[in-house]
């Protein structure tokens, strides 16, 4: 799951402005198969989680009508250089991912 | 004669049949204490993705999953979405929450199949600030619930979408 994510995190004054990019289908349970013609299962993200130096600062609960290959981008407070910042994703069939990063 | 076993019978089958409450009434107990996280196996994430309010199919319905039944309109929720969207797939909506206290924002698609879109719960080091890209089914207001200090805020935005995004 080395590439299931990207993270880019910069520090403004004491603000860290993280933007994340997670590689999922997002399957809405609606498309089908263009060549079979089978329904394409429900697949997506359910559950998303930042933290700061360990302490959860976003707790995020999706459903299928986000993007493929979701996007968020929020900002935390009180950051500092040397801060790591996590964020880790759930999808529906129990797939996980996660991504750390540390600010400088 | 004929009449004695019925009356006989039919204590057995209350007794069954409480017998049948009684396990259901302890299902039901497991379920909620499953719900409430106590037998819950050990994970990643803490509370429970709240399915009533995303399964449902027809705006009310959700917003009663989530305790918003009744909502004040906002000028204090900046909602950016484009006013046209070409590709209902992808449209990208931003969000910063003027109102102290801001605990939760929640994304809306109204008419989308499914018209919640997205919970996030703003913890203590997060801005009240949110961009992301959803997906539309059809043109539709977009609305943003905010919950601070237990009361919901509102600020929604008509985006009409050329292609929409749910199918294919």
């Amino acid at each position: 799951m080395a590439d299931a994510m990207k993270i880019r995190a910069q520090l403004q004054g004491d603000v860290a402005d993280v933007k994340v990019l997670m590689f999922h289908p997002m399957e809405t349970g609606l498309r089908k198969d263009p060549i079979s013609g089978d329904v394409i299962p429900l697949h997506f993200i359910q559950r998303v989680i930042a933290t700061h130096n360990g302490k959860t600062v976003m707790d995020a609960q999706w459903s299928q009508a986000v993007s493929k290959n979701p996007f968020v981008n929020f900002r935390i407070r009180g950051a500092k250089p040397g801060d790591k910042i996590t964020v880790s994703w759930e999808d529906n069939k129990g797939e996980k991912a996660s991504i750390e990063t540390t600010l400088n | 004669m004929r009449t004695q076993p019925s009356p006989k019978r039919s204590p057995h089958k209350k007794s069954s049949r409480r017998e049948f409450l009684r396990t259901l009434a302890f299902g039901g107990a497991c379920a909620a204490a499953f719900a409430a996280g106590w037998l819950r196996p050990v994970r990643l994430l803490a509370a429970e993705w709240n399915k009533a309010a995303f399964d449902a199919k027809v705006l009310a319905e959700a917003l009663k999953s989530i305790g918003a039944t009744s909502a004040t309109d906002s000028d204090q929720i900046q909602l950016k979405a484009p006013e046209i969207a070409e590709n209902g797939a992808i449209v990208p909506v931003e969000i910063t929450s003027r109102i102290p206290g801001t605990q939760t924002i929640y994304i809306i698609a109204e008419k989308n199949p499914q018209p919640l879109v997205a919970i996030f719960d703003i913890a203590a080091g997060l801005e009240p600030f949110i961009s992301t890209r959803i997906k539309m089914g059809e043109s539709a207001k977009i609305r943003v619930l905010v919950k601070a200090g237990g009361k919901f805020y509102v600020a929604s935005q008509e985006v009409k979408v050329t292609i929409g995004g749910c199918g294919g």
